[in-house]
């Protein structure tokens, strides 16, 4: 049902001051950008009007194609041609080798590192692919909102890990958009649906999506959106259905021989097509060629549909126990069940999860498109287009984060499900004379054992004062960020020393690689390097003038007379800079004013703690 | 500002847990990092620290063990990564005879029901200790009050093997 907004005259942005801004389902098999216009969260369509964009990439000779018309080449053109980037995002070579022994592409590369495919367009990262995924999404957005976006909220699977994330806020750089948040997908399909019906208690996000699967347990109050646990599997996924059906489909039509790229495929649609159908019918016939013309028949039931799927929908099921029991609640004190992703229509995982919940679990937004909605909305209010919005998101970490010890043992940092943001500091010293610099090997995951966890990233300490052994103790501080996204820190306790770190990704890209992708994909655009960057500082410091006057004007009274001049007066040089065409200027003067205003953000937070509060306790009178 | 500043609450071990998580609420909607997207970069990194600090001070708060240690940690005692042992015969030997209990409870003839049982006899317990631990923070018995905490970590370590058993029995 549409939702039809109407607000107090004066709270609403007028329609030409609105910002654009666009919620982004960057899925495994099928993307999806949303926004929100008059009130309405809506998925945008393409010029043939369909909204569903197939998360395929087709790398021709001088053309990079997304979508239909790269699906509708998959079977010519298999090696160049990339389906469900998203499995290999932040994941080793080995790693994608050993899960899909059946992938039609070339790989490049060592087997410990980040996978990169073989095309005739040059090797891809899939950071790179997702990449070109999200320009083809931008590109529909713009056209069909006329301007330029000013930043979007993009989905991960909520059980994501540090690389996967990373990457994808990678991607969305190197597509040149502003990313204001990474949202989980279920607290998305959450936001909603929560909007639609403003109901309170804990609800469980059920999302069986094409790669991947979900569940997290929220918990919606008073406005705030509470991710109290997550669980589930990256790697299993509607996918895997189609995967059970082509290995029945073998077995029954004795194909034991190596079958071509173009069989495989075909199979693969034929498998796809059978579940679909399984959906609304008890039987479904699968017919198809060999390439050596041999016509192949075969009736599949629901039943036998079934038989195969158990064991996929059970794993999910245990997930499901896991979140529940990670959340401290029993499956009868859930709310309402929300569906999200394409392979729920599935009729044996509606039944299982229905019997696992004891209720029937909720479908009425299609549960294709209820993640991009859900994004738009927020992404909507991140851009500050809904100033009076009171709603909060607070996300959990969805693995463990530690390091290794001595032994190749983990030692805990920041455990599963912690609120984000989150910091954890954890002390550190030198075992040698003189030692200057230190190596720390961050993981994530649950197992004891530093080889059973996802290597996330190698720090290296430097500069640290040379000291007797045991001397010197470096204090190095784990952040994670509302984005789930890590950075770390480390001084030297004694002298106050900062240690510089230097940050090897494990499965992920260098900051000068994304540059020079940055710099090609700007120049495959054709566009003026200069010019765009001259209209991202000048935007940079409109929005810095803007909000920085708006709090001097406000909370101008905590700084001396001499201290607001100052800014003032920098404020001043920052808009005369604006006038002129000098990118480089424009952004070292951004800088300049964000270093000489750190201290009146901080006074001006601290003050509003004390404001929070006041407010609080008028609240609870 | 200390965690009780923070949440505007007098520094006791005794608070309203439903007003906490109201406050809670109430500063997240105001510091949370989402509420400056559109801000500087100072501006940002300074609300992801808050933000977090906010998370770190709520979930201390939140829990009656790492409350109590914050509160000993402020009169100068560390508790959380000390290595002490209790010494307590009388304490000790009841958290014997709890762990043959425990042990006994999967070869009961309903197992379900006993562990429901001892369940409410380790409540028991904890709410006991938990009433101690106030009482000894304001009389400022630290020492008594640090004793108090080591057994209620004992009792919360019974419970979550009671817990534990539970799942394993019902799977």
């Amino acid at each position: 049902m549409a939702l039809l907004q109407i607000s107090e005259p004066g709270q609403t942005a007028a329609p030409h001051q609105r910002k654009l801004a666009v919620g982004i389902d960057l899925g495994t098999t099928n993307s999806l950008v949303a926004t929100v216009r008059s009130g309405e969260a809506l998925p945008l369509a393409d010029q043939n009007g369909i909204k569903m964009l197939p998360s395929v990439v087709q790398y021709q000779q001088d053309n990079i194609v997304v979508g239909y018309n790269a699906l509708e080449q998959a079977e010519a053109d298999p090696e160049n041609t990339i389906i469900s980037v998203k499995r290999f995002m932040g994941r080793s070579l080995d790693d994608v080798l050993t899960t899909y022994p059946e992938l039609p592409y070339q790989f490049e590369g060592d087997s410990a590192n980040l996978s990169r495919i073989k095309t005739r367009q040059g090797n891809k990262s899939p950071i790179e692919v997702s990449a070109d995924i999200l320009s083809a999404l931008k590109q529909r957005a713009e056209h069909s909102l006329g301007d330029e976006l000013q930043g979007v909220v993009i989905t991960v699977p909520a059980y994501f890990d540090d690389a996967q994330r990373q990457g994808t806020k990678d991607a969305a750089r190197i597509a040149g958009l502003k990313v204001l948040r990474l949202l989980n997908e279920p607290t998305a399909a959450a936001i909603a649906y929560g909007l639609d019906s403003k109901q309170e208690g804990e609800i469980a996000v059920y999302d069986l999506g094409g790669g991947t699967f979900d569940i997290s347990i929220l918990k919606l109050e008073k406005g705030v959106f509470e991710v109290l646990s997550t669980g589930g599997d990256s790697a299993l996924g509607g996918d895997d259905f189609d995967q059970a059906i082509v290995n029945w489909i073998k077995v029954q039509a004795e194909l034991n021989q190596v079958l071509s790229s173009r069989e495989r495929r075909v199979l693969k649609e034929q498998a796809k097509k059978a579940k679909e159908a399984l959906s609304d019918a008890d039987s479904t016939q699968i017919q198809f060629k060999l390439d050596n013309q041999t016509q192949i028949e075969l009736t599949l039931s629901l039943a036998e549909f079934n038989q195969m799927a158990l064991p996929l929908v059970q794993k999910t099921i245990i997930a499901c126990r896991r979140a529940l029991k990670d959340a401290q609640l029993k499956a009868g004190e859930i709310k309402d069940v929300v569906l999200v992703g394409g392979s729920t229509r599935v009729p044996l995982v509606r039944e299982k999860v229905a019997e696992f919940f004891g209720q029937q679990p909720l479908s009425s937004i299609n549960p294709d498109e209820v993640v991009a909605v859900g994004a738009s909305i927020q992404a909507d209010i991140l851009v500050g287009n809904k100033p009076d919005s009171d709603m909060v998101l607070l996300d959990v970490t969805p693995l463990s984060l530690g390091i290794e010890t001595m032994g190749g043992l983990t030692e805990k940092i920041i455990s599963r499900n912690t609120t984000i943001p989150v910091a954890k500091a954890q002390e550190f010293t030198t075992f040698k004379d003189g030692q200057t610099a230190m190596a720390i090997h961050v993981v994530q995951g649950e197992r004891e054992l530093v080889k059973d966890c996802r290597s996330l990233a190698r720090f290296e300490l430097r500069d640290i004062p040379p000291m007797a052994a045991g001397a010197a103790h470096i204090r190095v501080t784990f952040q994670v960020d509302a984005d789930g996204l890590l950075s770390v820190t480390a001084m030297e306790k004694s002298t106050g020393v900062q240690a510089s770190i230097q940050v090897k990704p494990s499965y992920g890209l260098e900051e000068e690689e994304i540059l020079s992708m940055l710099k090609s994909s700007i120049d495959n655009a054709q566009e003026d390097v200069e010019a765009r960057r001259f209209a991202e500082q000048t935007v940079e410091a409109a929005r810095m003038i803007e909000s920085l006057g708006n709090a001097l004007k406000a909370d101008g009274h905590l700084l001396d007379e001499k201290s607001r001049q100052t800014l003032s007066n920098e404020l001043e040089v920052l808009h005369q800079l604006t006038l002129q065409n000098d990118a480089e200027a424009i952004k070292k003067q951004i800088e300049k004013i964000d270093q000489l205003s750190q201290d009146f953000a901080a006074l001006r937070m601290d003050q509003s703690i004390k404001l929070a509060l006041k407010g609080q306790q008028v609240d609870e009178i | 500002m200390n965690y009780f500043e923070l949440f505007n609450f007098e520094v006791g071990y005794d608070l309203d847990v439903k007003q906490l998580a109201d406050r809670y609420r109430q500063l997240q909607r105001a510091f949370h990092p989402d509420q400056y997207a559109s801000g500087s970069e100072s501006e940002r990194l300074l609300a992801v620290k808050k933000s977090a600090q906010i998370n770190d001070a709520f979930s201390t708060l939140k829990s009656p063990v790492a409350r109590a240690e914050y509160l000993l940690a402020m009169a100068g005692i560390e508790l959380s990564h000390e290595t002490k042992t209790l010494q307590d015969p009388v304490f000790l030997m009841q958290q014997m005879e709890y762990r043959e209990h425990l042990e006994d409870i999967q070869q009961m003839s309903d197992p379900l029901n006993a562990i429901m049982e001892f369940e409410q006899t380790l409540e028991q317990e904890q709410s006991a200790l938990q009433q101690a631990i106030s009482a000894q923070l304001q009389n400022k018995d630290f020492d008594a009050a640090a004793n108090s905490v080591r057994k209620l970590k004992f009792m919360i370590k019974l419970n979550s093997e009671l817990e534990r058993l539970e799942d394993q029995i019902a799977d």
